[in-house]
């Protein structure tokens, strides 16, 4: 796959969950390849909706989103979904994980979805990547635990587990560090970084929190690209 | 695959549930393949307790009831008939063979039926299957008797035991004390009504109610070596089977045998009466089966309450797998196999349960009720029930599915 200069480029989108009521227009917002990209705003400016549209969960009524190089506007439902799955790690800011699985299958799904992530694995089988990669980030003892008796914190490095998993080409975090005490972000922040980089993702980092900042390279203020309308 | 096994963990994490919503499932399956396999069972085993016998020959009467105490032992001979009416019948050109039944005493229970060698010689259960001894041999002497194997089985009853056998049906005061008979023979089990009856001659019939004429025992007692088959004349019997030299003459035998001038008598074609029987006994499974239906519907509906009240609390589930790449249509798999393995399991444990009892309660059944029931397998019947239960349980998923198909579409990432 070519990689393309930019790993997110909106233009011109509109979007609503009805036709007639927008709630988020974006004129342009540009990622760059391989960057830490601070997204900012605050509570319900539309950063959830923003990234449903970067994923191709949602699609707008108006404009382009090119993602990884591929224009997922022009893409049927099914092929949005393959490509977010195998191209994309997702993390949210809390109860990311199926409650019914346990670390291991948790962190072993994206594979087992999808071929491309089984392909770009480190260890040769599936087992042995999801435990190289739990215990990378200091979970191994919790390996085949029910994911329900973890603590959020812990909840949280199993989320990053997953989705960095077969080295998706982006990573995107959703307020991942609300949930957690002040003196935890840190710690979180630099695990993401460190295994964004052995990824070679690039990580688009949603918070309201001003705070983190500091620790991305580049800062876009949600405020800055669209006209809000919610 | 996947999605499968999402399904599979999805259900077990909710075990409980799960395995209650199995559970009335099953229950309501086990019910309704039930009722049906204990009607088949019942039909097999009554139509194969007697065959090659084209009629059953009684006082005039009703045929049912007729049938019922000839053949099954169940209910009670109005009135006999008399022996030269059968011996008329026996002797017909048209007749093959006939077996003369005799039957009004008891032994614990067990009804005594006085016959032939007619009897173990043309007696046919189940298409070709004759009455073979497991010990000893026929009854020959005034005062033998041949004990069923369930007898047998149920008495602790050995070659040579003296019995003591009481007038009447039901366990009687008035027993035959004076003349105890010995048992000489033990038949093989046939899996029929032929287990639960005692066999003596008609000489020993007549022998035992020897000075009986006016209905109680005499005053003073006849001992056994006084009575001697040259001193005894059958004069009655209750009912005798019979079999014609060709199918053809049945129809016209049985006319014969209704409108004989002599005597009223009633010749039925077993077969026939049997599916009156079955005609009767339709509304009772109809019934049942209604019921065993309703348990279902409340079963699946158990089913849908538990999926459904779980949508809420699974949107955030939905949005998980939905970043994962899942799609909309496989989160819809999701609970559609949800359900259908619900309900799959369920019927599987139902349909197994309903085998299980079927053979647990066979022997006793027959045993205690005298009612034949055979063990039959599969039937068209319980394949339709199965695939009603799996396919309903599929499409009352369609009912969460869709909900979390919308979801999973609308609420995007905000779920939660």
């Amino acid at each position: 796959m070519i990689t393309a200069p930019e790993a997110v480029y909106l233009k011109n989108v509109v979007f609503g969950y009805d036709l007639r009521t927008p709630v988020l227009r974006v004129d342009e917002l540009v990622v760059a390849t391989g960057k830490r990209v601070f997204l900012y705003g605050p509570s319900g400016s539309g950063k959830t909706t923003l990234l449903g549209l970067i994923t191709g969960v949602l699609t707008p009524q108006q404009g382009s989103c090119t993602v990884l190089g591929k224009d997922i506007t022009k893409m049927s439902a099914p092929a949005r979904d393959r490509h977010r799955g195998s191209e994309m790690g997702y993390i949210f800011q809390s109860f990311n994980l199926i409650p019914y699985l346990t670390v291991r299958q948790n962190v072993a799904l994206p594979c087992h979805v999808h071929k491309r992530r089984r392909l770009n694995m480190v260890a040769h089988t599936v087992d042995k990547e999801v435990e190289r990669l739990v215990a990378r980030l200091g979970l191994e003892v919790y390996l085949d635990r029910n994911v329900k008796k973890l603590s959020t914190g812990q909840q949280q490095r199993v989320a990053i587990a997953r989705a960095v998993i077969g080295k998706p080409s982006l990573v995107i975090a959703d307020e991942p560090t609300s949930s957690l005490d002040a003196d935890r972000r840190a710690d979180f922040l630099e695990l993401l970084f460190e295994v964004c980089d052995e990824a070679q993702a690039t990580l688009v980092f949603v918070s309201h929190d001003r705070s983190l900042m500091e620790r991305f390279e580049e800062h876009i203020a949600l405020r800055d690209i669209s006209r809000g309308c919610a | 695959m996947t999605v499968l096994r999402l399904a599979y963990e999805s259900l077990r994490s909710r075990m409980f549930t799960t395995g209650l919503t199995i559970f009335s499932i099953a229950l309501s399956v086990l019910l309704l393949v039930g009722v049906d396999r204990i009607r088949q069972g019942t039909q097999v085993g009554f139509e194969g307790t007697l065959s090659q016998t084209d009629l059953v020959v009684g006082a005039r009467g009703g045929s049912l009831p007729l049938l019922l105490y000839a053949v099954f032992h169940i209910g009670t001979a109005n009135n006999d008939i008399s022996y030269a009416s059968y011996h008329h019948f026996a002797n017909h050109p048209a007749v093959l063979w006939t077996i003369p039944l005799s039957m009004g005493d008891s032994h614990r229970g067990f009804r005594v039926v006085a016959t032939d060698d007619n009897f173990y010689e043309h007696y046919r259960y189940r298409g070709n299957h004759n009455l073979q001894f497991a010990q000893g041999s026929r009854a020959e002497g005034i005062f033998d008797a041949v004990l069923g194997s369930a007898v047998a089985n149920q008495l602790h009853y050995h070659l040579g035991q003296q019995i003591v056998l009481s007038h009447g049906l039901q366990a009687s005061f008035l027993k035959h004390t004076a003349d105890p008979y010995t048992v000489v023979g033990i038949l093989a089990r046939t899996a029929t009504p032929v287990d639960r009856g005692i066999y003596i001659t008609l000489w020993g019939d007549e022998a035992m109610h020897l000075g009986w004429e006016n209905g109680a025992p005499p005053l003073t007692a006849i001992p056994e070596s006084q009575i001697h088959k040259s001193d005894l004349h059958v004069k009655t019997i209750s009912a005798f089977l019979l079999r014609t030299r060709s199918r053809m003459s049945t129809l016209f035998l049985q006319r014969e045998i209704n409108t004989y001038q002599p005597e009223p008598l009633t010749a039925i074609i077993p077969a026939f009466t049997l599916e009156d029987l079955w005609s009767v006994l339709g509304a009772a499974d109809v019934a049942l089966s209604l019921v065993s239906g309703a348990v279902l519907v409340v079963g699946l509906l158990v089913m849908l309450t538990a999926l459904y009240t779980s949508l809420n609390e699974r949107r955030r589930e939905i949005a998980v797998l939905r970043t994962l790449g899942l799609h909309a249509r496989q989160i819809f798999a999701l609970f559609i196999l949800e359900s259908s393995l619900i309900s799959a399991v369920g019927a599987a444990f139902g349909l197994a349960a309903a085998y299980l009892v079927l053979f647990a309660i066979r022997i006793p059944v027959e045993n205690r009720y005298g009612i034949p029931l055979a063990m039959v397998g599969f039937s068209a019947r319980v394949a339709y029930y199965m695939a009603a239960v799996v396919v309903a349980g599929a499409l009352l998923g369609f009912i969460p599915a869709i909900r979390a198909y919308r979801n999973a579409l609308v609420d995007g990432l905000n779920a939660g």
